[in-house]
């Protein structure tokens, strides 16, 4: 510090060693700069959080009055795709033949859809290992060896439940919350 | 600076002299790529490529900032600002196709600028921080080009960011989190749009920046050579100006014919044609693919398939990854051979080449479908990559006896020591 000699001289020092009080003035100094500095991080940081126009997008409400037995639609959900899938009873039972325990991520076809409303699969349209969509839900689509959907950029196959069954995916395609508002319709979020 | 030797700038012209008195930068770039920096005699064309990536970068900036006087980042409009920009500005198609292909060549010669120090063990003391630097540049002209790329907002655009940000959300437990805080949102959209655009204006600044640092940190030393034999005396280097200024002229003519060829008859060739549909959140393209830079890392990211003991897939996938490029920051320790040029090195040279050819194998698996054999071949390439570097090197650098290294640079060159040391090289025989 250039001011040692002129403090020496202009403040009486404590006789020996310990700490004078330049070195607290520096510390203090310092250390209310540090805290000031951390203190506008919050603001830097969390302005890169979803906004309030983005988090306020409504709920979505899915009519499953036209979706027919082994058909499946799109919807738009928190501008992410929907996937809504009225099972064939085949695609039950084969969902059922499965041993839970052998799953990678091991939940049941009931663990998955409502109770009483097990045709009903409702789940994100999001792939679990990057975020693409996966083929399946559109007539002639690709739908993977086990049936349910297949996403193209990675090879993550999903079985009728819409269960992680092979390829690089880590859970099963997630289901959002959701209830049924009618026999014919369901309100997600 | 550098050498005892190196000629000493004397501003001619009184401005000159009244400039260099109140701020000397004429001087300091006289001693960096002028006369003043001495530089060895028996550099071949490999040491091009320095220049011709700081040519690229130079090409970028100058188009970027023209782009952005046209573009609007706005998801709404973006993909047709683009459009605008290649059918109503007045060349606009011209300098969007410079800067597209820019990124590409930009690349090309960094690619080789890496691969000549991998050769010639340029990372190798004294220079480790010449590497160092040089792996962050290579960092942030990837994040660079990533985000280059979404800003066309076309389907790739809106597909790569939605995989590469996803990569963020394998972190355990404040993944989804982090993911979300990228992005601004739950998927790409606006916001991810506008802060990528603020980003990828940014930096290009950054880079330019972190190559004053690389060049400041090689010219401590002074540029290594083929032989990677140190330079012992005035016989041993030449002026940068005029002898490498008139080399990298002639190689940067080459390297703007080539470009030049590809911009002008195939500036598609590089790019895919995907990125002409405008972003759709509903459906995901039948392949992603990012461009072409990125597939040797692409293949290592969807190698891995199977999960290791409670390591799920994905986060193993995302961390082969990373590490595949941050394993270069500890290569100057890994390689333990007191011989720096692959030249002198029989063995490493052929695990050199087998290098080059397993990461053009990973690079042709990454623009391939996520289907057998390509899933396999990648799996077995990305494990030699790691192996390479990690076990290879090592143990080559043991076992191996290298070939007699030359006395000087200058015997390297004239085949016999110089009759007097004293001689200049002046128009030695090159």
């Amino acid at each position: 510090m250039v001011t040692v000699e002129h403090s020496d001289t202009a403040v009486p020092a404590v006789e020996g060693e310990g700490v004078r009080r330049r070195d607290f003035i520096n510390i203090a100094a310092v250390s209310f700069a540090g805290v000031g500095v951390v203190a506008t991080l919050p603001t830097l940081i969390n302005q890169m959080n979803p906004s309030a126009d983005v988090l306020a997008q409504a709920t979505t409400e899915v009519d499953l009055s036209s979706i027919k037995p082994g058909q499946a639609i799109k919807a738009v959900f928190r501008s992410q795709p929907l996937f809504v899938r009225q099972l064939t009873p085949k695609e039950i039972e084969e969902a059922d033949a499965v041993p839970v325990s052998s799953l990678r991520d091991p939940q049941s076809l009931e663990e998955r859809t409502q109770p009483g409303k097990k045709q009903w699969l409702v789940t994100m349209g999001v792939c679990t290992h990057l975020g693409c969509v996966p083929l399946g839900t559109g007539e002639g689509e690709n739908r993977g060896e086990f049936g349910g959907y297949f996403c193209p950029c990675h090879g993550s196959t999903y079985d009728t439940a819409a269960r992680i069954r092979k390829g690089p995916a880590p859970k099963n395609l997630a289901v959002p919350a959701y209830k049924f508002t009618s026999d014919t319709a369901i309100l997600v979020g | 600076m550098s050498f005892p030797w190196a000629e000493h700038y004397t501003p001619k012209h009184p401005l000159m002299k009244w400039v260099d008195d109140r701020l000397p930068l004429p001087r300091f770039v006289y001693n960096a790529v002028g006369a003043g920096y001495p530089v060895p005699r028996n550099l071949n064309y490999f040491w091009n490529f320095g220049v011709l990536s700081g040519a690229a970068l130079i090409v970028q900036i100058i188009t970027g900032i023209i782009l952005a006087m046209h573009y609007a980042a706005s998801s709404g409009v973006a993909f047709e600002s683009v459009e605008h920009i290649m059918r109503d500005v007045n060349g606009g198609w011209l300098l969007r196709y410079a800067h597209s292909n820019g990124a590409s060549f930009f690349f090309i010669v960094v690619y080789i600028h890496i691969f000549r120090g991998l050769f010639y063990s340029s990372y190798k003391a004294p220079r480790e921080m010449v590497w160092l630097l040089g792996v962050v540049i290579f960092l942030l002209m990837m994040a660079t080009a990533f985000m280059g790329y979404v800003l066309p907002w076309g389907q790739m655009s809106y597909w790569g960011a939605q995989v590469i940000t996803g990569l963020f959300s394998a972190i355990p437990l404040v993944g989804e989190p982090i993911h979300t805080w990228l992005l601004g949102g739950f998927a790409p959209g606006n916001a991810a749009l506008n802060r990528f655009f603020s980003l990828h204006y940014l930096l290009p600044f950054v880079i330019a920046a972190v190559i004053i640092l690389h060049i400041w940190a090689l010219h401590i030393p002074g540029s290594s050579n083929p032989t990677g034999v140190e330079v012992k005396g005035p016989q041993d280097t030449v002026p940068f100006h005029p002898y490498y200024t008139a080399k990298d002229g002639f190689g940067l003519g080459v390297f703007l014919v080539l470009y030049c060829a590809v911009l002008f008859f195939a500036p598609n060739w590089l790019g895919h044609p995907d990125n002409y549909i405008p972003a759709n959140p509903m459906a995901t393209p039948a392949h992603i693919v990012p461009e072409w830079y990125f597939w040797p890392f692409y293949a290592i990211l969807r190698a891995f398939t199977f999960d290791f003991f409670f390591v799920p897939a994905k986060l193993l996938g995302v961390f082969a990854m990373f590490a595949s490029i941050l394993l270069l920051f500890v290569l100057p320790w890994l390689d333990t051979s007191p011989v720096r040029s692959g030249s002198y090195r029989p063995l490493f040279k052929k695990f050199f080449w087998l290098l080059v050819v397993d990461v053009l194998i990973l690079g042709y698996c990454g623009g391939a479908p996520a289907a057998e054999p390509f899933v396999m071949i990648s799996q077995i390439a990305a494990a030699y990559y790691f192996a390479h570097f990690l076990i290879i090197l090592p143990i080559v650098s043991r076992i191996e006896r290298p070939l007699p290294l030359p006395n000087s640079i200058t015997e390297s060159v004239l085949g016999h020591e110089p009759a007097g040391v004293a001689a200049k090289p002046a128009i030695a025989a090159e």
